[in-house]
Protein backbone atom coordinates (compact mmCIF):
# COMPACT_ATOMS: atom_id res chain seq x y z
CA UNK A 1 0.00 0.00 0.00
CA UNK A 2 1.63 3.43 -1.20
CA UNK A 3 1.43 6.60 0.81
CA UNK A 4 -1.74 7.80 -1.41
CA UNK A 5 -4.31 4.74 -0.44
CA UNK A 6 -2.92 4.84 2.98
CA UNK A 7 -4.41 8.85 3.01
CA UNK A 8 -7.27 7.80 1.20
CA UNK A 9 -8.07 5.28 3.66
CA UNK A 10 -7.49 7.60 6.79
CA UNK A 11 -9.66 9.79 4.95
CA UNK A 12 -12.36 7.60 4.80
CA UNK A 13 -12.39 6.45 8.39
CA UNK A 14 -12.24 9.98 9.33
CA UNK A 15 -15.63 11.42 7.14
CA UNK A 16 -17.18 7.72 8.36
CA UNK A 17 -16.49 8.79 12.06
CA UNK A 18 -17.90 12.05 12.11
CA UNK A 19 -21.23 10.53 10.19
CA UNK A 20 -20.63 8.37 12.80
CA UNK A 21 -20.11 10.99 15.73
CA UNK A 22 -23.44 12.88 14.18
CA UNK A 23 -26.08 10.41 14.14
CA UNK A 24 -24.79 8.86 17.62
CA UNK A 25 -24.60 12.37 18.85
CA UNK A 26 -28.96 12.80 18.90
CA UNK A 27 -28.68 9.09 19.51
CA UNK A 28 -27.00 9.39 22.89
CA UNK A 29 -28.66 12.31 23.89
CA UNK A 30 -31.76 10.62 24.11
CA UNK A 31 -30.00 7.64 25.78
CA UNK A 32 -29.05 10.33 28.03
CA UNK A 33 -32.27 12.17 28.56
CA UNK A 34 -33.95 8.88 29.34
CA UNK A 35 -31.13 7.56 32.01
CA UNK A 36 -31.48 11.32 33.53
CA UNK A 37 -35.31 10.78 34.14
CA UNK A 38 -34.26 6.95 35.30
CA UNK A 39 -32.03 8.35 37.83
CA UNK A 40 -34.49 10.92 39.05
CA UNK A 41 -37.10 8.82 40.14
CA UNK A 42 -34.68 6.14 41.39
CA UNK A 43 -32.64 8.21 43.68
CA UNK A 44 -35.30 10.71 45.22
CA UNK A 45 -37.43 9.89 48.33
CA UNK A 46 -39.96 11.32 50.15
CA UNK A 47 -39.10 13.35 53.22
CA UNK A 48 -42.06 14.99 55.22
CA UNK A 49 -44.40 17.14 53.60
CA UNK A 50 -42.01 16.17 49.97
CA UNK A 51 -43.10 13.69 48.14
CA UNK A 52 -40.70 11.51 46.01
CA UNK A 53 -43.41 12.03 43.28
CA UNK A 54 -42.71 15.70 43.28
CA UNK A 55 -39.73 14.97 40.28
CA UNK A 56 -42.59 13.95 38.08
CA UNK A 57 -42.63 17.05 35.51
CA UNK A 58 -45.64 18.46 33.83
CA UNK A 59 -45.90 19.00 30.08
CA UNK A 60 -44.70 22.92 30.70
CA UNK A 61 -41.28 21.79 33.19
CA UNK A 62 -40.26 18.81 30.63
CA UNK A 63 -40.40 21.48 27.81
CA UNK A 64 -39.04 24.26 29.78
CA UNK A 65 -35.52 21.76 31.24
CA UNK A 66 -35.09 20.39 27.71
CA UNK A 67 -34.78 23.52 26.12
CA UNK A 68 -33.31 25.68 28.98
CA UNK A 69 -35.64 27.86 29.22
CA UNK A 70 -35.47 28.90 25.63
CA UNK A 71 -37.97 27.39 24.09
CA UNK A 72 -39.04 27.51 20.34
CA UNK A 73 -41.77 30.32 20.00
CA UNK A 74 -44.74 27.99 18.56
CA UNK A 75 -43.89 25.85 21.49
CA UNK A 76 -44.02 28.85 23.95
CA UNK A 77 -47.04 30.38 22.80
CA UNK A 78 -49.19 26.94 22.78
CA UNK A 79 -47.57 26.34 26.36
CA UNK A 80 -48.87 29.37 27.56
CA UNK A 81 -52.36 29.37 26.40
CA UNK A 82 -52.19 25.98 27.75
CA UNK A 83 -51.42 27.56 31.55
CA UNK A 84 -53.62 30.98 30.92
CA UNK A 85 -57.10 28.35 30.07
CA UNK A 86 -56.27 26.87 33.38
CA UNK A 87 -56.12 30.03 35.80
CA UNK A 88 -58.90 30.43 38.01
CA UNK A 89 -60.45 34.10 37.96
CA UNK A 90 -62.08 35.00 41.33
CA UNK A 91 -65.89 34.27 41.50
CA UNK A 92 -66.47 37.61 43.11
CA UNK A 93 -64.93 39.55 40.03
CA UNK A 94 -62.82 41.47 42.89
CA UNK A 95 -59.02 41.43 42.27
CA UNK A 96 -57.60 43.36 45.31
CA UNK A 97 -57.50 42.21 48.94
CA UNK A 98 -55.32 43.74 51.71
CA UNK A 99 -51.47 45.07 51.60
CA UNK A 100 -51.04 45.20 55.22
CA UNK A 101 -51.65 40.86 54.91
CA UNK A 102 -50.02 40.79 51.42
CA UNK A 103 -46.68 42.65 52.72
CA UNK A 104 -46.84 39.67 55.40
CA UNK A 105 -47.21 36.90 53.17
CA UNK A 106 -44.70 38.64 50.68
CA UNK A 107 -42.32 38.34 53.70
CA UNK A 108 -42.41 35.17 54.81
CA UNK A 109 -40.14 32.62 52.31
CA UNK A 110 -41.53 29.53 54.19
CA UNK A 111 -43.39 26.71 52.73
CA UNK A 112 -43.29 23.36 50.73
CA UNK A 113 -39.81 21.94 51.89
CA UNK A 114 -39.73 18.96 53.69
CA UNK A 115 -38.50 20.82 56.75
CA UNK A 116 -41.91 22.73 56.50
CA UNK A 117 -45.07 21.34 58.16
CA UNK A 118 -48.44 19.87 56.62
CA UNK A 119 -50.45 23.17 58.89
CA UNK A 120 -47.77 25.63 58.24
CA UNK A 121 -48.81 28.18 55.30
CA UNK A 122 -46.38 28.50 52.70
CA UNK A 123 -45.77 32.30 52.40
CA UNK A 124 -45.35 34.42 49.07
CA UNK A 125 -41.67 34.30 48.97
CA UNK A 126 -41.66 37.61 47.35
CA UNK A 127 -39.24 39.34 48.79
CA UNK A 128 -36.83 36.31 48.36
CA UNK A 129 -36.31 37.95 44.67
CA UNK A 130 -38.23 41.05 44.36
CA UNK A 131 -37.56 44.45 45.57
CA UNK A 132 -41.20 45.70 46.31
CA UNK A 133 -41.48 48.01 49.84
CA UNK A 134 -39.16 50.95 50.02
CA UNK A 135 -38.43 50.16 53.52
CA UNK A 136 -36.78 46.62 53.27
CA UNK A 137 -33.52 46.66 52.07
CA UNK A 138 -32.80 42.60 52.40
CA UNK A 139 -34.80 42.08 48.81
CA UNK A 140 -33.00 39.28 46.49
CA UNK A 141 -32.67 40.44 42.99
CA UNK A 142 -33.61 36.94 40.70
CA UNK A 143 -36.55 38.78 39.61
CA UNK A 144 -37.23 42.63 38.77
CA UNK A 145 -37.65 45.26 41.38
CA UNK A 146 -41.34 46.00 41.99
CA UNK A 147 -41.39 49.27 43.97
CA UNK A 148 -43.30 51.50 42.43
CA UNK A 149 -45.41 49.04 40.69
CA UNK A 150 -48.71 50.58 41.45
CA UNK A 151 -47.65 54.17 40.85
CA UNK A 152 -46.23 53.40 37.28
CA UNK A 153 -49.83 51.83 36.51
CA UNK A 154 -52.57 52.73 38.77
CA UNK A 155 -55.32 50.61 39.82
CA UNK A 156 -57.97 49.86 36.51
CA UNK A 157 -59.40 46.95 36.41
CA UNK A 158 -57.43 45.20 33.52
CA UNK A 159 -54.24 46.36 35.72
CA UNK A 160 -55.59 44.23 38.65
CA UNK A 161 -56.49 41.31 36.95
CA UNK A 162 -52.91 41.36 35.08
CA UNK A 163 -51.34 41.12 38.40
CA UNK A 164 -54.01 38.57 40.02
CA UNK A 165 -52.87 36.33 36.88
CA UNK A 166 -49.23 36.68 37.31
CA UNK A 167 -49.12 35.85 40.66
CA UNK A 168 -52.11 32.89 39.54
CA UNK A 169 -49.71 31.31 36.84
CA UNK A 170 -46.63 33.59 35.52
CA UNK A 171 -45.97 30.53 32.93
CA UNK A 172 -49.78 31.87 31.38
CA UNK A 173 -47.50 34.74 30.43
CA UNK A 174 -43.75 33.68 29.97
CA UNK A 175 -43.22 29.67 29.62
CA UNK A 176 -40.22 29.58 31.11
CA UNK A 177 -40.54 32.60 34.02
CA UNK A 178 -38.43 31.92 36.80
CA UNK A 179 -41.29 32.57 38.95
CA UNK A 180 -43.35 29.64 40.57
CA UNK A 181 -46.83 28.89 39.43
CA UNK A 182 -48.64 30.18 43.55
CA UNK A 183 -52.63 30.24 42.26
CA UNK A 184 -51.70 27.02 39.54
CA UNK A 185 -49.56 24.94 41.84
CA UNK A 186 -51.69 25.53 44.99
CA UNK A 187 -49.55 27.50 47.01
CA UNK A 188 -51.34 30.47 48.09
CA UNK A 189 -55.40 30.64 47.94
CA UNK A 190 -57.56 33.34 46.07
CA UNK A 191 -57.34 35.26 49.23
CA UNK A 192 -54.33 35.80 49.82
CA UNK A 193 -53.48 35.97 46.05
CA UNK A 194 -55.64 38.85 46.35
CA UNK A 195 -53.61 40.54 49.37
CA UNK A 196 -50.62 40.40 47.47
CA UNK A 197 -52.46 42.51 44.43
CA UNK A 198 -53.20 44.86 47.10
CA UNK A 199 -49.65 44.85 48.05
CA UNK A 200 -48.35 46.13 44.66
CA UNK A 201 -51.18 48.08 43.60
CA UNK A 202 -52.99 49.45 46.95
CA UNK A 203 -51.91 53.05 46.63
CA UNK A 204 -51.59 53.17 50.29
CA UNK A 205 -49.10 50.24 49.79
CA UNK A 206 -45.21 51.12 51.04
CA UNK A 207 -44.66 49.62 47.68
CA UNK A 208 -45.77 52.57 46.09
CA UNK A 209 -44.71 55.23 48.40
CA UNK A 210 -45.64 58.98 48.79
CA UNK A 211 -42.72 60.65 49.38
CA UNK A 212 -40.38 61.32 46.03
CA UNK A 213 -36.98 60.06 47.44
CA UNK A 214 -38.14 56.59 47.60
CA UNK A 215 -40.45 56.85 44.70
CA UNK A 216 -37.36 57.60 42.46
CA UNK A 217 -35.60 55.10 43.20
CA UNK B 1 -3.18 23.92 66.58
CA UNK B 2 -2.18 25.30 69.53
CA UNK B 3 -3.91 26.67 72.57
CA UNK B 4 -3.47 29.94 72.15
CA UNK B 5 -4.70 29.56 68.36
CA UNK B 6 -7.61 27.61 69.84
CA UNK B 7 -8.31 30.05 72.80
CA UNK B 8 -8.05 33.33 69.43
CA UNK B 9 -10.37 30.95 67.34
CA UNK B 10 -13.26 30.53 70.09
CA UNK B 11 -12.74 34.15 71.04
CA UNK B 12 -13.57 34.93 67.29
CA UNK B 13 -16.42 32.90 66.75
CA UNK B 14 -18.24 34.52 69.93
CA UNK B 15 -17.27 37.75 68.53
CA UNK B 16 -18.97 36.51 65.03
CA UNK B 17 -22.30 35.20 66.69
CA UNK B 18 -22.96 38.78 68.57
CA UNK B 19 -22.14 40.74 65.75
CA UNK B 20 -24.39 38.42 63.41
CA UNK B 21 -27.70 39.69 65.66
CA UNK B 22 -26.50 44.05 65.02
CA UNK B 23 -26.10 43.11 61.26
CA UNK B 24 -29.49 42.16 61.08
CA UNK B 25 -30.71 45.72 59.38
CA UNK B 26 -27.24 46.30 58.13
CA UNK B 27 -27.33 46.65 54.16
CA UNK B 28 -23.96 44.59 53.46
CA UNK B 29 -24.81 42.11 51.69
CA UNK B 30 -23.87 38.32 53.30
CA UNK B 31 -20.75 37.86 51.68
CA UNK B 32 -19.49 41.17 52.70
CA UNK B 33 -20.16 40.26 55.84
CA UNK B 34 -18.30 37.39 55.72
CA UNK B 35 -15.46 38.51 54.07
CA UNK B 36 -14.54 40.16 56.96
CA UNK B 37 -14.65 37.30 59.50
CA UNK B 38 -12.70 35.60 56.95
CA UNK B 39 -10.21 37.81 57.36
CA UNK B 40 -10.79 37.77 60.92
CA UNK B 41 -9.89 34.41 61.04
CA UNK B 42 -7.84 33.97 59.00
CA UNK B 43 -5.16 31.91 60.46
CA UNK B 44 -7.97 29.14 61.61
CA UNK B 45 -11.10 27.86 60.25
CA UNK B 46 -13.39 26.13 62.99
CA UNK B 47 -13.73 23.44 60.60
CA UNK B 48 -9.98 22.50 61.72
CA UNK B 49 -11.67 20.64 64.15
CA UNK B 50 -13.81 18.55 61.92
CA UNK B 51 -10.37 17.88 59.68
CA UNK B 52 -8.51 16.58 62.97
CA UNK B 53 -11.51 14.57 64.34
CA UNK B 54 -11.52 12.96 60.51
CA UNK B 55 -8.26 12.03 60.49
CA UNK B 56 -8.38 10.60 63.77
CA UNK B 57 -11.05 8.18 62.48
CA UNK B 58 -9.09 7.42 59.10
CA UNK B 59 -6.34 5.95 61.30
CA UNK B 60 -8.32 4.35 63.92
CA UNK B 61 -9.65 0.17 63.37
CA UNK B 62 -12.93 0.65 63.84
CA UNK B 63 -15.84 -1.76 62.37
CA UNK B 64 -16.72 -5.42 62.69
CA UNK B 65 -13.38 -6.06 60.57
CA UNK B 66 -11.50 -3.36 63.58
CA UNK B 67 -9.75 -2.01 60.50
CA UNK B 68 -8.39 1.28 59.54
CA UNK B 69 -9.01 3.52 56.28
CA UNK B 70 -5.83 3.89 55.87
CA UNK B 71 -5.88 1.42 52.60
CA UNK B 72 -8.71 3.25 51.22
CA UNK B 73 -7.56 4.01 47.43
CA UNK B 74 -9.76 7.46 46.89
CA UNK B 75 -8.31 7.04 43.28
CA UNK B 76 -4.76 8.01 44.07
CA UNK B 77 -3.53 4.17 45.40
CA UNK B 78 -4.66 2.68 48.57
CA UNK B 79 -3.81 4.97 51.77
CA UNK B 80 -3.04 8.21 49.80
CA UNK B 81 -5.00 11.13 50.86
CA UNK B 82 -2.80 14.39 49.74
CA UNK B 83 -4.43 15.52 46.69
CA UNK B 84 -7.42 12.94 46.11
CA UNK B 85 -10.09 15.65 46.64
CA UNK B 86 -8.81 17.37 43.94
CA UNK B 87 -9.58 14.71 41.23
CA UNK B 88 -12.88 13.08 42.63
CA UNK B 89 -15.28 12.33 41.19
CA UNK B 90 -13.83 9.76 39.06
CA UNK B 91 -14.50 5.87 37.74
CA UNK B 92 -13.55 3.15 40.15
CA UNK B 93 -12.45 0.07 38.49
CA UNK B 94 -13.60 -2.38 41.63
CA UNK B 95 -17.21 -0.65 42.16
CA UNK B 96 -17.56 0.14 37.86
CA UNK B 97 -19.01 3.13 39.00
CA UNK B 98 -18.20 7.11 39.00
CA UNK B 99 -18.02 8.16 42.86
CA UNK B 100 -17.53 11.40 44.35
CA UNK B 101 -15.56 11.17 47.75
CA UNK B 102 -18.21 10.77 50.24
CA UNK B 103 -19.66 7.59 48.13
CA UNK B 104 -16.11 6.56 47.94
CA UNK B 105 -15.64 6.32 51.51
CA UNK B 106 -19.22 5.28 52.02
CA UNK B 107 -17.74 2.05 49.83
CA UNK B 108 -14.07 1.80 52.01
CA UNK B 109 -16.33 1.73 55.37
CA UNK B 110 -18.40 -1.02 54.46
CA UNK B 111 -15.58 -2.78 52.77
CA UNK B 112 -12.73 -2.54 54.92
CA UNK B 113 -13.93 -2.03 58.14
CA UNK B 114 -17.97 -4.36 57.70
CA UNK B 115 -19.91 -1.13 59.04
CA UNK B 116 -23.28 -1.97 57.63
CA UNK B 117 -24.23 0.68 54.66
CA UNK B 118 -27.42 1.87 56.26
CA UNK B 119 -25.55 2.50 59.72
CA UNK B 120 -23.78 5.18 57.81
CA UNK B 121 -26.42 6.11 55.01
CA UNK B 122 -29.23 6.56 58.18
CA UNK B 123 -27.65 9.73 59.55
CA UNK B 124 -24.97 11.18 57.19
CA UNK B 125 -24.75 14.57 58.43
CA UNK B 126 -24.13 16.05 61.59
CA UNK B 127 -26.33 17.61 64.11
CA UNK B 128 -25.79 19.64 66.85
CA UNK B 129 -26.50 16.51 68.91
CA UNK B 130 -24.17 14.22 67.20
CA UNK B 131 -21.68 14.51 64.75
CA UNK B 132 -21.09 12.68 61.59
CA UNK B 133 -17.88 10.39 61.08
CA UNK B 134 -18.22 10.24 57.17
CA UNK B 135 -18.76 13.55 56.95
CA UNK B 136 -15.99 14.13 59.42
CA UNK B 137 -13.58 11.71 57.30
CA UNK B 138 -14.43 13.77 54.36
CA UNK B 139 -13.53 17.07 56.14
CA UNK B 140 -10.02 15.80 56.54
CA UNK B 141 -9.83 14.57 53.09
CA UNK B 142 -10.50 17.56 51.27
CA UNK B 143 -7.84 19.08 53.70
CA UNK B 144 -5.29 17.29 52.23
CA UNK B 145 -6.04 18.76 48.93
CA UNK B 146 -5.91 22.51 50.04
CA UNK B 147 -4.03 24.69 47.23
CA UNK B 148 -3.99 21.62 44.61
CA UNK B 149 -5.17 22.34 41.35
CA UNK B 150 -8.48 20.66 40.55
CA UNK B 151 -8.48 18.13 37.88
CA UNK B 152 -11.57 16.04 37.56
CA UNK B 153 -11.31 13.77 34.14
CA UNK B 154 -14.26 13.27 31.71
CA UNK B 155 -11.46 10.97 29.61
CA UNK B 156 -13.71 7.50 30.96
CA UNK B 157 -16.95 6.83 29.34
CA UNK B 158 -18.22 6.47 32.62
CA UNK B 159 -17.07 10.08 33.65
CA UNK B 160 -17.77 11.53 30.53
CA UNK B 161 -22.23 9.94 30.73
CA UNK B 162 -22.35 10.67 34.71
CA UNK B 163 -21.42 14.70 33.48
CA UNK B 164 -23.33 14.58 30.77
CA UNK B 165 -26.24 13.29 33.73
CA UNK B 166 -25.58 15.74 36.19
CA UNK B 167 -25.74 18.95 33.42
CA UNK B 168 -29.07 17.35 32.92
CA UNK B 169 -30.17 17.15 36.51
CA UNK B 170 -28.60 20.92 37.16
CA UNK B 171 -31.56 22.08 34.05
CA UNK B 172 -34.30 19.50 35.54
CA UNK B 173 -37.25 21.64 36.65
CA UNK B 174 -39.81 20.36 38.77
CA UNK B 175 -41.47 19.81 42.18
CA UNK B 176 -44.12 22.72 43.25
CA UNK B 177 -42.28 25.51 42.71
CA UNK B 178 -40.94 24.65 39.00
CA UNK B 179 -37.37 25.00 40.33
CA UNK B 180 -34.38 23.59 38.69
CA UNK B 181 -30.50 24.05 40.19
CA UNK B 182 -30.49 26.85 37.07
CA UNK B 183 -33.60 28.56 38.41
CA UNK B 184 -30.80 30.48 41.20
CA UNK B 185 -27.62 29.43 39.69
CA UNK B 186 -27.40 29.91 35.83
CA UNK B 187 -27.26 33.98 35.99
CA UNK B 188 -24.67 36.10 37.25
CA UNK B 189 -25.13 39.06 39.94
CA UNK B 190 -28.00 37.73 41.34
CA UNK B 191 -28.93 37.08 45.25
CA UNK B 192 -31.64 35.90 47.39
CA UNK B 193 -32.52 38.38 49.72
CA UNK B 194 -28.99 39.43 51.07
CA UNK B 195 -27.28 35.94 49.71
CA UNK B 196 -25.23 36.11 46.42
CA UNK B 197 -25.20 33.22 44.26
CA UNK B 198 -22.88 31.52 42.04
CA UNK B 199 -23.53 31.25 38.26
CA UNK B 200 -22.18 27.66 37.55
CA UNK B 201 -22.25 28.87 34.14
CA UNK B 202 -19.02 31.06 34.58
CA UNK B 203 -16.49 29.66 35.29
CA UNK B 204 -15.14 32.03 38.07
CA UNK B 205 -18.22 31.45 39.80
CA UNK B 206 -18.26 28.00 39.61
CA UNK B 207 -14.36 27.34 40.80
CA UNK B 208 -14.70 29.87 44.04
CA UNK B 209 -17.88 28.10 44.63
CA UNK B 210 -17.01 24.71 44.39
CA UNK B 211 -13.63 24.91 45.66
CA UNK B 212 -14.99 26.51 49.20
CA UNK B 213 -17.12 23.49 49.70
CA UNK B 214 -17.06 21.40 51.77
CA UNK B 215 -17.10 23.95 54.88
CA UNK B 216 -17.73 25.44 58.36
CA UNK B 217 -21.08 26.95 58.38
CA UNK B 218 -21.05 29.85 61.14
CA UNK B 219 -24.95 30.31 61.22
CA UNK B 220 -24.96 26.38 61.98
CA UNK B 221 -21.83 25.78 64.04
CA UNK B 222 -21.07 22.75 62.16
CA UNK B 223 -18.42 21.31 59.05
CA UNK B 224 -21.05 20.35 56.19
CA UNK B 225 -19.80 18.43 53.62
CA UNK B 226 -20.98 18.40 49.84
CA UNK B 227 -23.57 16.05 49.50
CA UNK B 228 -24.94 17.90 52.77
CA UNK B 229 -24.65 21.26 50.33
CA UNK B 230 -26.81 19.17 47.61
CA UNK B 231 -29.17 18.07 50.29
CA UNK B 232 -29.92 21.71 51.61
CA UNK B 233 -29.97 23.19 47.66
CA UNK B 234 -32.58 20.57 47.00
CA UNK B 235 -34.54 21.36 49.98
CA UNK B 236 -35.54 25.08 49.30
CA UNK B 237 -35.49 23.95 45.51
CA UNK B 238 -38.44 22.22 47.46
CA UNK B 239 -37.53 18.87 45.64
CA UNK B 240 -38.02 15.52 47.98
CA UNK B 241 -34.92 14.31 49.68
CA UNK B 242 -31.76 12.89 47.35
CA UNK B 243 -30.66 9.60 48.44
CA UNK B 244 -27.36 9.77 50.01
CA UNK B 245 -23.99 8.86 48.10
CA UNK B 246 -26.81 7.92 45.01
CA UNK B 247 -26.32 8.65 41.04
CA UNK B 248 -27.62 11.76 40.75
CA UNK B 249 -26.09 13.36 43.44
CA UNK B 250 -22.81 12.01 42.41
CA UNK B 251 -23.59 12.74 38.49
CA UNK B 252 -24.16 16.68 39.84
CA UNK B 253 -21.23 16.90 41.58
CA UNK B 254 -19.45 15.56 38.54
CA UNK B 255 -20.66 18.28 36.60
CA UNK B 256 -20.06 21.10 39.01
CA UNK B 257 -16.83 19.93 39.86
CA UNK B 258 -15.99 19.73 36.09
CA UNK B 259 -16.86 23.52 35.83
CA UNK B 260 -14.89 24.55 38.73
CA UNK B 261 -11.48 22.54 37.08
CA UNK B 262 -8.26 24.88 36.85
CA UNK B 263 -9.25 26.26 40.59
CA UNK B 264 -6.72 25.48 43.16
CA UNK B 265 -8.56 23.81 45.58
CA UNK B 266 -9.73 26.19 48.54
CA UNK B 267 -11.07 23.99 51.40
CA UNK B 268 -12.51 23.18 53.98
CA UNK B 269 -14.37 26.48 53.48
CA UNK B 270 -16.02 28.99 56.03
CA UNK B 271 -19.25 30.46 55.01
CA UNK B 272 -22.36 32.06 56.40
Amino acid sequence: MNAKQLFGIAVSVCLASVTFSAQAGSKDDKKLDAKTTEIIKRDFRDKGIAKADRVNQDELQAACSKYLDDVPDKLKGKLEAAQAKEIKWPADGKYMGDWKAGEKLAQSGRGMTWSDKPEDTPGGNCYNCHRLSAKEIAYGTIGPSLLNYGKKRGTKEEVQRSVYGHIYNAKAYNACANMPRFGHMGILTEAQIKDLVALLLDPESPVNPKDASAAAK
Amino acid sequence: MNTSRLTRMILVLALAASGAAQAADDSASDSDKIEAYREMISDGNPAEFDEMRGEELWKKPAGPKNASLEKCDLGKGAGVVKGAYASLPRYFKDTKKVQDLESRLLTCMTTLQGIPEADITAKPFASDKKPSDISSLATYVVGQSKGIKMTVSTKHPKEKEAYEIGKRIFNYRAGPYDFACSTCHATSDVRIRMQDLPNFNVKADAQSAYSSWPAYRVSQGLTRSFQWRLNDCFRQQRFPEPKFASEATVALTMYLAVSANGADYAGPGLKR
